[in-house]
């Protein structure tokens, strides 16, 4: 039986390649605090809730979060206010109305859109977006919180939009069916049974693409105009989280405050987006086994 | 419980005694205690989930790739307990080869299809190769239809003949004992005549074990027949006896088509 | 409900909603190709950039994004598929695949900068390995690895179990049976996947800004451990960094095009791919 040994060095090292995912998820916590713990002790973490991000003041340097969370959040909420009709209404017409032929034509736009790199969403958006946004509005600038918003919905829509689709199909005919029978009509068996049944699916869907939104980085930088200020008008410019790491990263000196303060900033990006990853896989994984 | 001591048919090639078989918690075998005899077609018949499946494929250790199962007793092929702590699953299944319900060839050409035993089992010389894949298709009465395309794509050909090289495929790997799983229960008439023929003339050198629903089948093709009904041996005799004479109400019932 | 009217209402409502994202899909596309083409040229494509981006090519930053994509792919693409194996073929339900599982989730919910901090702290200055064509790889790597994990999961549970079942009974090892009779059919489908990790690899900026990516460097690399450039980052530079903006933009469109095509390009070959491997095995 010698091959008997032969399989079991196999799987043993199959075993090992598949733990490698749980270590690069440890090392990667592991590697972001590490760096981002020492703030703790000096300059404190009651720093990080200042409200001003003055991370090179010639007098007082000052390295708040606060302005940064607001600007993420305020990106993230007018995205997701875009993202959802469009998404969710894509997907619905998509799934349920619209004729096969359309089905093919309008699936690998939504495909391409995936694939679009976020460094060009942003140049467009720079190129097209923010001269429109200025002379639309009438503002003095069109680097704004709305611009970033437009673009990232459109990062998020095909997140959205083929999730959503996925659960919406795999609602069983026999519901939609019942529903027809029953004299319903087409479109409010849709929104009676269909989209319900499909809920949880849906919510899933969305705060994926949430996930997605809060940790886009090039595109948000290229056109929200990099204000730390604390706001909550779209139409400011606002400075993100993650725009902040990529700006900044480049010039910080390594083990500085300022330095640490970014890693800092990386752990509320992380814990952020891994939470809404968590509650996504619950709601999926309760919808799958219900 | 049934016991059924082959008097005098011919020798008994597999030994079954005491099987219990589990998915899970859920016992899908009771007790099974039989023998199958050397060189002769024995049936298993049984309404649908009666455990004639699950019994078929404890014979090759089949059910050893299902998660959650287990099983206690001794199957002893040729006086060897084939669930023994000293048992080897790849020569064991070398020994006995088998074929399934649902015919499944491998989206290889048809000679790399019959091939694959061989190779797997470490034959690379192409002329041997090519004389084994030959002397198989002639066995499974396939030769003369498929000879001069044995490159082509077994999924291009028909269902009875996709199953015959199912049938040519186990033999390829010489065994001694042949399994089939319902082998006609997706085929046409005529397939499956043709099948039935085939496996009259397999049985003078294999001991064949086929799981069937179908009783006309199982008389046609058998001598030995066993009736399974929830996961117990209810009866096993001799074809003609079972089919003429059963000594059980409930073999009687179901062949006589009172339920099922 | 009021009736037929509001009914079309709602229903052309979101038509609307499907079709007004195609008409920005294909505007931006457009938009790109139409400003970009002009700017496309043998010179473009083959040459070093001068005075900073604003005249001559964009060739080291194609190289870069090219050495980029090939290093991460080959640490990545046999790890995620020996992972695949693994999870298809041999994982049993327990505690140990649940962690593996929610770990490639986690994984692939991680914002890109993330990846950039962690490779930052872990390859550039942990390690040692600084800012370097090595250091990109195995954070992008990294990235990529749920990707080419969940499309090689994915094909290899494609196949039917039949064939599993049929090569094991003739005596073949679980090894040999994947190996001869389950890779072969799925090969297919994983390589699709691996087309779509390249289109997100070479388009992904974030990462590589914090641990590889040089601003202006006219020069080939020599080894793993130089900088480079690549086309995702300088396309940044060039649109926002560079102080002569109306000098730079063409070089900027030409470079969001060959971006574009490159990406795009690389995504249809997989669709196409997809297609050639569903006629091919159809079971």
């Amino acid at each position: 039986m010698r091959y008997f040994r032969k399989e079991k060095i196999i799987e043993l090292f199959l075993q090992w390649t598949a733990s490698l995912s749980i270590v690069i998820v440890i090392c990667i916590f592991v590697f972001i605090f590490k760096e981002a713990v020492p703030f703790a002790k000096h300059p404190g973490l009651g720093e990080l809730f200042s409200t001003r991000w003055m991370p090179t003041s010639p007098q007082k340097e000052s390295f708040g979060l606060v302005p940064l969370v607001t600007g993420s959040f305020v990106v993230t909420v007018l995205a997701m206010l875009l993202t959802i009709p469009f998404g969710v209404g894509a997907a619905v017409y998509i799934s349920e109305l619209a004729a096969p032929v359309e089905r093919e034509i309008l699936k690998p736009f939504i495909e391409v859109l995936a694939g679009i790199p976020s460094v060009v969403i942003g140049f467009f958006g720079l190129m097209v977006l923010v001269p429109f946004v200025k002379s639309c509005f009438g503002l003095a600038t069109g680097l704004t919180a709305f611009s970033g918003a437009v673009l990232l919905a459109l990062m998020a829509i095909p997140t959205v939009t083929s999730i959503s689709e996925d659960s919406l199909r795999s609602v069983p005919r026999s519901y939609k069916e019942a529903s027809l029978a029953l004299g319903a009509s087409r479109l409010r068996t849709i929104w009676r049974v269909t989209v319900p049944a499909a809920l949880p699916g849906i919510m899933a869907a969305v705060m994926l693409g949430t996930g997605r939104v809060i940790g886009e980085t090039m595109a948000v930088m290229m056109v929200t105009g990099n204000a730390a200020i604390i706001t909550f008008w779209p139409f400011d410019s606002v400075r993100t989280m993650t725009a902040t790491i990529a700006a900044e990263m480049g010039e910080v000196a390594f083990g500085s405050d300022h330095y640490r303060a970014l890693f800092c900033v990386g752990v509320v990006l992380l814990l952020a987006t891994f939470g809404l990853n968590v509650a996504a896989q619950k709601v999926l994984s309760r919808y799958r086994m219900g | 419980m049934v016991t059924w001591k082959n008097n005098g048919l011919s020798e008994t090639k597999i030994h079954v005694s005491n099987l219990d078989f589990y998915y899970g918690i859920t016992q899908a075998l009771f007790d099974i205690t039989m023998d199958i005899p050397s060189q002769r077609v024995t049936a298993l018949i049984g309404p649908s989930g009666c455990g004639k499946s699950t019994f078929l494929r404890a014979l090759n250790r089949m059910n050893d790739i299902i998660d959650g199962t287990r099983i206690t007793g001794h199957v002893l092929i040729d006086d060897e307990d084939i669930y023994g702590s000293s048992a080897d699953v790849v020569r064991l299944r070398k020994r006995v080869g088998m074929v399934f319900q649902k015919s499944n060839p491998f989206p290889k050409s048809l000679f790399d299809n019959v091939a694959y035993g061989p190779r797997t089992h470490g034959i690379k010389n192409h002329k041997q190769l090519s004389e084994i894949v030959e002397r198989s298709l002639r066995r499974a009465a396939l030769w003369d239809e498929v000879k001069d395309r044995l490159s082509v794509s077994a999924m291009d050909l028909s269902g009875g003949q996709q199953q015959r090289l199912c049938i040519a495929r186990a033999l390829a790997i010489e065994p001694e004992i042949l399994l089939m799983d319902e082998p006609a229960s997706a085929l046409d008439p005529k397939a499956t005549a043709k099948i039935e023929d085939l496996i009259d003339q397999l049985s003078d050198d294999y001991t064949i074990v086929i799981v069937t629903h179908n009783m006309q089948q199982a008389a046609r093709v058998s001598d030995v027949t066993a009736f399974f009904y929830e996961g117990h041996l209810i009866e096993m005799g001799q074809t003609e006896q079972i089919f003429t004479k059963p000594q059980q109400k409930g073999t009687e019932d179901y062949i006589t088509g009172r339920f099922g | 409900m009021s009736g037929k009217f509001s009914q079309k209402a709602m229903c052309w409502l979101m038509r609307l909603t499907a079709y007004f994202v195609v008409l920005v899909v294909g505007f931006i596309v457009f938009e790109i190709i139409w400003h970009g083409a002009r700017a496309i040229s043998w010179e473009f494509l083959f040459s070093m950039p001068r005075r900073s981006g604003a005249e001559g090519g964009i060739f080291p930053a194609i190289v870069g994004t090219f050495l980029l994509v090939a290093g991460s792919i080959a640490v990545a693409f046999p790890l995620g598929v020996a992972t695949a194996i693994y999870l298809s073929e041999y994982a049993r339900q327990g505690r140990f695949t649940h962690a593996v599982r929610v770990a490639i989730a986690t994984l692939a919910g991680i914002p890109s900068i993330v990846f950039g901090l962690f490779g930052l702290g872990l390859f550039v200055i942990f390690l040692g390995w600084g800012c370097s064509i090595m250091s990109g790889c195995a954070t992008l790597a990294c990235m990529i690895l749920p990707t080419i994990i969940v499309s090689s999961e994915e094909s290899l549970r494609a196949v039917p179990q039949s064939l599993r079942e049929g090569s094991l009974a003739l005596g073949a090892t679980k090894w040999q049976t994947i190996w001869s009779n389950v890779l072969p059919y799925s090969v297919g489908g994983m390589l699709t996947g691996l087309i779509l990790a390249i289109g997100r690899v070479a388009g992904e900026t974030a990462p590589i800004l914090l641990t590889v990516a040089a601003f202006y460097l006219p020069k080939l690399p020599r080894s793993m451990s130089d900088q480079v450039m690549a086309l995702p980052y300088h396309l940044y530079v060039l649109s926002t960094q560079h102080p002569d903006t109306a000098a730079v933009l063409p070089k900027a469109y030409g470079t969001a095009l060959v971006l574009l095509i490159l990406v795009l390009g690389v995504g249809l070959a997989a669709i196409i791919m997809r297609i050639h491997v569903r006629k091919k095995y159809k079971w």
